[in-house]
């Protein structure tokens, strides 16, 4: 994920201070992610490098320091969030690649594999859904980090419910091989 | 004591060559306050599963014990009576009935049951209240929002002294956030000290519950284990 321009988005509602800015960042994003000082301190040095930001206070190494948004690191913010992150490709997804390869490995039995990642990940659910019953309700930001993570983790066991299902059509009724030419695809979407 | 007790149940349909084996040798215990999902594929047994629970079906073998009593051993009024005062379904279709209101449909098992109208329906009430439906109660169920039948059914399943709760798809074809607040109430159903089972294939709704059991062909063929702490999870979540 992108501390830069979240740092950036903070800034966009006025100057802060850097160990402001960690703890907005953390409370922002539900407490899930933490964030070190030092890992703060490196990300505004690179955006006042790049002129995105400026600090207000001209004694360099004071730690209490404020920085303020540029219009330069405005537009550069505003860039950002109405550009869509690259999905165009597939990612090389480990799950993926293992519930493929399972398929030939002949001793293994693939609905047993896809049964042992289903039940971590409908367990990883329960967890993140523990969180939310506990505290989200009164936390919005963590709800929102919870649900992502949720429907992520989701779209996963949607996955494997898929492919488990499909490969049983397929055992119940094997197509025979097909006789024509081999042609290999690229999975790509046009951009 | 577990409320829910299925043991050794196995359910066929049809004989010889066209006999068809719904479950198999399932063995499940719900205890008092826990909420148990069931997730499988279709047509892997799950809703036969809970018919059987709920007494709505009879095994071909095994037996459902229900806070300890086996339904076998019970006459077809006792399982009506058992239907009427312990058990609360939840299907996916709602199934209120249209000609009724809200808080007409919750007080109709408590009715049906011998109480008078005015104690049914007061206790009706307060179920309503208690789910923050009040206001809804004099509504029609075709004035109501899917969301809104939903926990009326809820209300319906758990009015009276129904401590065991079935749901079938209890979040059918609501919304993400309504689906969630259907699974709150159940839950929240459980630590009142109810036991519930909810059959689902969908993710979101079966990680609301306490443990997860997998269902393929008829059999369990899986369960979730114990769950870690928030903390825990806090702490294993990827740094920025």
């Amino acid at each position: 994920m992108s501390v830069r321009h979240a740092l950036l988005a903070l800034l966009s509602a006025g100057p802060k201070y850097g160990f402001q800015l960690r703890q907005e960042f953390e409370a922002g994003t539900g407490d899930v992610w933490p964030l070190n000082v030092g890992q703060v301190y490196s990300t505004l040095q690179r955006l006042e490098h790049a002129g995105d930001i400026e600090s207000e206070d001209s004694a360099a190494d004071s730690p209490q320091k404020s920085f303020r948004i540029t219009d330069a690191g405005r537009s550069e913010l505003d860039h950002w969030l109405n550009t869509p992150p690259d999905m165009t490709s597939p990612p090389r997804d480990e799950l993926v690649i293992k519930i493929l390869s399972a398929l030939h490995v002949p001793e293994v039995d693939v609905h047993f594999v896809i049964q042992v990642h289903r039940r971590y990940v409908v367990e990883l659910m329960q967890q993140w859904t523990r969180l939310k019953e506990d505290e989200a309700e009164f936390d919005l930001t963590l709800a929102l980090v919870v649900d992502a993570e949720l429907f992520r983790l989701e779209s996963v066991v949607r996955w494997l419910d898929s492919a488990d299902g499909r490969l049983q059509r397929a055992a119940a009724s094997p197509l025979e091989p097909s006789t024509a030419p081999v042609i290999r695809r690229r999975l790509a979407v046009r951009r | 004591m577990s409320l829910i007790e299925l043991r050794g149940i196995s359910k066929s349909y049809g004989e010889k060559e066209t006999e068809v084996h719904a479950i198999q040798g399932i063995s499940l215990s719900v205890d008092r306050g826990a909420l148990v999902a069931v997730m499988g594929p279709s047509g892997s047994g799950k809703s036969t599963l809970l018919t059987i629970a709920g007494s709505l079906e009879e095994p071909t073998s095994g037996e459902v014990l229900i806070d300890g009593a086996a339904l076998s051993k019970m006459s077809r009024n006792d399982k009506a009576r058992l239907r009427r005062r312990t058990i609360g379904y939840v299907f996916q279709d709602f199934n209120l009935l249209a000609g009724l209101t809200a808080l007409e449909n919750v007080a109709l098992p408590l009715e049906l049951d011998g109480l008078p109208a005015k104690r049914a329906q007061a206790t009706a009430m307060a179920v309503l209240e208690e789910l923050g439906l009040v206001d809804r109660a004099s509504h029609y169920p075709d004035q109501l929002s899917g969301g809104e039948r939903q926990r009326v059914s809820i209300a319906r399943a758990v009015v009276g002294e129904r401590h065991v709760l079935l749901a079938d798809e209890p979040s059918g074809a609501l919304d993400s956030l309504n689906g969630e607040a259907v699974m709150r109430m159940i839950l929240a159903a459980c630590k009142r000290g109810a036991a519930a089972i909810v059959v689902t294939h969908d993710a979101n709704l079966a990680s609301w519950a306490d443990r997860v059991v997998f269902l393929r062909d008829g059999c369990v063929v899986d369960q979730t284990g114990p769950p870690p702490s928030p903390e825990q999870l806090i702490e294993s979540a990827p740094r920025p």
